[in-house]
């Protein structure tokens, strides 16, 4: 092709666009690709396999067989017992995530709002260091601390407030509530500090006191900190066993314990695979009608 | 409210000439740590009614000024009376003024409708009186059925315009407006000066303008304070400011200016650098040295030998540049002691000068202000 004056001109062919585009879109997944491969062998094919267990019989001693196909696990979800012990792990979720969210909110907020960033870092860089040593190790340190010689038995002894803690119902919501609190503030952090401060400032001009701007303002935009930060501490909580277990004694059965004991002691391994495959849902469902609600309104 | 005004400026507010000034800073300084002034012992006073604009490059402390009038910061030295009350630490919230910040500052979960009425629902003005209300400011401000969408929704100009109205609606006694047009492109914004300034005259409130605009703030205020690095340099109607600036920075950052330096001579006369004598306004001693400024639209470019009225000065010069603005021409011209630029209006049938081409000057000796070096 030429231009006016005669000169070769260069025309960019569309087959060439195409293949530029395609090119771009196989490049991006070979950077996925090694997440992609991780996921599908370590979580995909686990988890479609417990689905088939649940569909599965078993034999006299309890073995699953992969044959005999049938719905009895799943009917055996309505059994007043599982309501019972559902009921009472939702509720101790539910009061984990509250505690959470009154404890991890004001901390949070404190955080964002330093002025110095090396401050931020540092204050963030707190909260992370429980994760550096192991769960199962922390948890036995909180066992030591609440038993009856234990510092925080002896103090709350001496003082007359409380007596021993451990295998009580508050030493499970402490053990939790500490488990569980970075996966609020870090989220929560994240909101607030995104805030422009200059809307709280309009607030503040517009004759707002400090807890109006708050309440109008400032916690409206931090919703999809407290979201996400619910999420986070929301479903661990429901399946947590092993807090429960080591600080509350396991007087009381949760659906964590419930699920490990199917596929342990009851050698039940299609009610387990119906139990962990109907939370599964259950959840996937609120987290889905969650944040749909949530995006309409921020 | 609105105030019939005499047509010439110098009639309006003459500081000190009312019981209380809308707006009174004493001594009034801002440090930020130990060695940081952002605003250095400022002395004002704003009258009841005026369109008052700060005027300063960024940095100059204006917007710090503007913040402690609306108490979001705190004045370290001095005193802050709105209306011949002190404001001391009074929280934002506590004082009868409003802002329309740099930025907006809309809330962005909300609606417009609740952006304006955020400010009296605070306030505690009933349900029925806050919808009309509200919707008055928003027809005020031409944003009529708009009332439902989000900011998100809205232009850059509708967007200053809810700020504009989320502010008024409350009827502050001071309007505090932080370079509330900085974010728009030009046609707009020059829209928008008109339209603010017709607002002000409609509403008749006291407005104090921050602004690093040269050219709004001489277009919209009564009077301007020009500041640099904290303190308050000058304060004047646009023409004093425009024509007798105080020092060099205020002539060169309110628009174009040549700087020459002289001596003066005689009262009423100064000498060039090259030993030419011109006359000029100073109020400095003979001997002192002074800088000579001419703004390049008071200056005529001739051919020697052409009639030049008596009581104009003169000077020889030669164009060594012309520059080509559209409206106007540029030319740059060699006078021996400096160079300077000559602006001349392009009309129908102006003679276009040469590079090179011998030429005088002149100017009216009252163009020329002669300023302390």
């Amino acid at each position: 092709m030429t231009d006016l004056a005669g000169h070769e001109v260069a025309v960019v062919d569309p087959e060439l666009e195409h293949k530029a585009e395609a090119e771009r879109a196989r490049r991006g997944l070979f950077t996925a690709l090694p997440s992609y491969v991780y996921l599908i062998f370590f979580f995909a094919i686990p988890l479609v396999t417990v689905f088939v267990f649940s569909f599965a019989s078993r034999s006299r001693t309890g073995r699953p067989l992969l044959a005999d196909w049938n719905l009895e696990s799943w009917a055996k979800l309505v059994d007043p017992l599982v309501a019972t012990i559902a009921w009472r792990s939702l509720w101790l979720a539910v009061v984990n995530t509250v505690l959470c969210l009154i404890i991890g909110y004001p901390f949070a907020y404190w955080i964002a709002t330093r002025r110095r960033n090396v401050v931020r870092n540092v204050l963030l860089v707190l909260v992370l260091i429980p994760f550096w040593s192991n769960f199962l190790v922390r948890t036995y340190a909180w066992r030591t601390l609440l038993d009856s010689d234990g510092l925080i038995t002896q103090f709350g002894e001496a003082t007359g407030l409380w007596g021993q803690m451990l295998f009580t119902l508050p030493a499970v919501f402490i053990g939790l509530l500490y488990g569980y609190l970075p996966f609020m503030v870090l989220p929560l952090y994240a909101a607030i500090e995104r805030i422009d401060w200059s809307l709280i400032e309009a607030a503040r001009d517009l004759y707002a006191s400090g807890s109006d701007a708050f309440r109008r303002v400032t916690l409206p935009l931090s919703r999809p900190g407290i979201v996400a930060g619910s999420i986070l501490v929301f479903i661990p909580s429901l399946g947590a066993y092993v807090t429960p277990d080591i600080l509350g004694g396991a007087k009381a059965t949760l659906l964590g314990n419930y699920i490990v004991s199917q596929f342990g002691a009851a050698r039940n391994w299609p009610f387990g695979a119906s139990l962990s495959g109907a939370i599964l849902i259950v959840m996937l469902l609120a987290t889905v009608y969650y944040f749909r609600s949530g995006a309409r309104t921020l | 409210m609105t105030e019939v005004r005499h047509p010439n400026p110098r009639f309006w507010y003459v500081p000190g000439s009312m019981p209380s000034p809308a707006v009174e800073l004493t001594g009034v300084t801002k440090r930020f740590g130990e060695d940081i002034i952002a605003v250095d012992a400022v002395t004002l006073e704003i009258g009841d009614g005026e369109f008052f604009s700060l005027l300063g490059p960024s940095g100059c402390g204006k917007t710090t000024t503007l913040r402690m009038i609306a108490g979001l910061e705190f004045p370290t030295e001095g005193s802050i009376r709105i209306f011949g009350e002190e404001m001391g630490i009074r929280p934002p919230n506590k004082r009868p003024v409003n802002t329309v910040f740099q930025s907006y500052a809309l809330f962005p979960h909300m609606s417009v409708f609740n952006n304006v009425a955020f400010g009296l629902q605070m306030s505690g003005v009933d349900g029925s009186e806050v919808r009309r209300r509200v919707n008055e400011a928003i027809d005020l401000v031409r944003l009529a059925g708009m009332a439902s969408r989000s900011p998100r929704q809205l232009s850059g100009g509708q967007q200053q315009r809810v700020a504009l109205a989320r502010a008024l609606v409350n009827r502050p006694k001071v309007l505090l407006l932080d370079e509330p047009l900085g974010a728009l492109d030009l046609k707009l914004r020059q829209a928008m000066q008109l339209e603010l300034k017709d607002i002000q005259q409609e509403v008749g409130i006291t407005f104090v303008y921050v602004t690093h605009d040269q050219q709004e703030a001489l277009t919209m205020s009564d009077r301007i304070g020009v500041m640099s690095e904290g303190e308050l340099l000058q304060v004047g109607s646009p023409e004093e400011i425009y024509e007798s600036p105080v020092n060099r920075f205020v002539a060169d950052f309110i628009g174009e200016t040549n700087f020459i330096d002289a001596e003066v001579t005689t009262p009423g006369e100064v000498r060039l650098g090259n030993g030419v004598l011109v006359k000029a306004r100073t109020l400095s001693p003979p001997g002192s040295k002074v800088t000579l400024i001419l703004r390049p639209e008071k200056l005529n470019i001739n051919l020697p030998g052409d009639a030049i009225a008596p009581d104009r000065c003169q000077v020889s010069g030669r164009i060594t540049r012309r520059i080509y603005y559209g409206d106007a021409l540029f030319y740059e011209v060699d006078i021996g002691a400096a160079t300077v630029d000559v602006m001349v209006e392009n009309r129908p049938g102006i003679t276009r000068w040469a590079d090179g081409q011998e030429v005088v000057l002149d100017f009216h000796p009252k163009a020329a202000e002669a300023i302390p070096a």
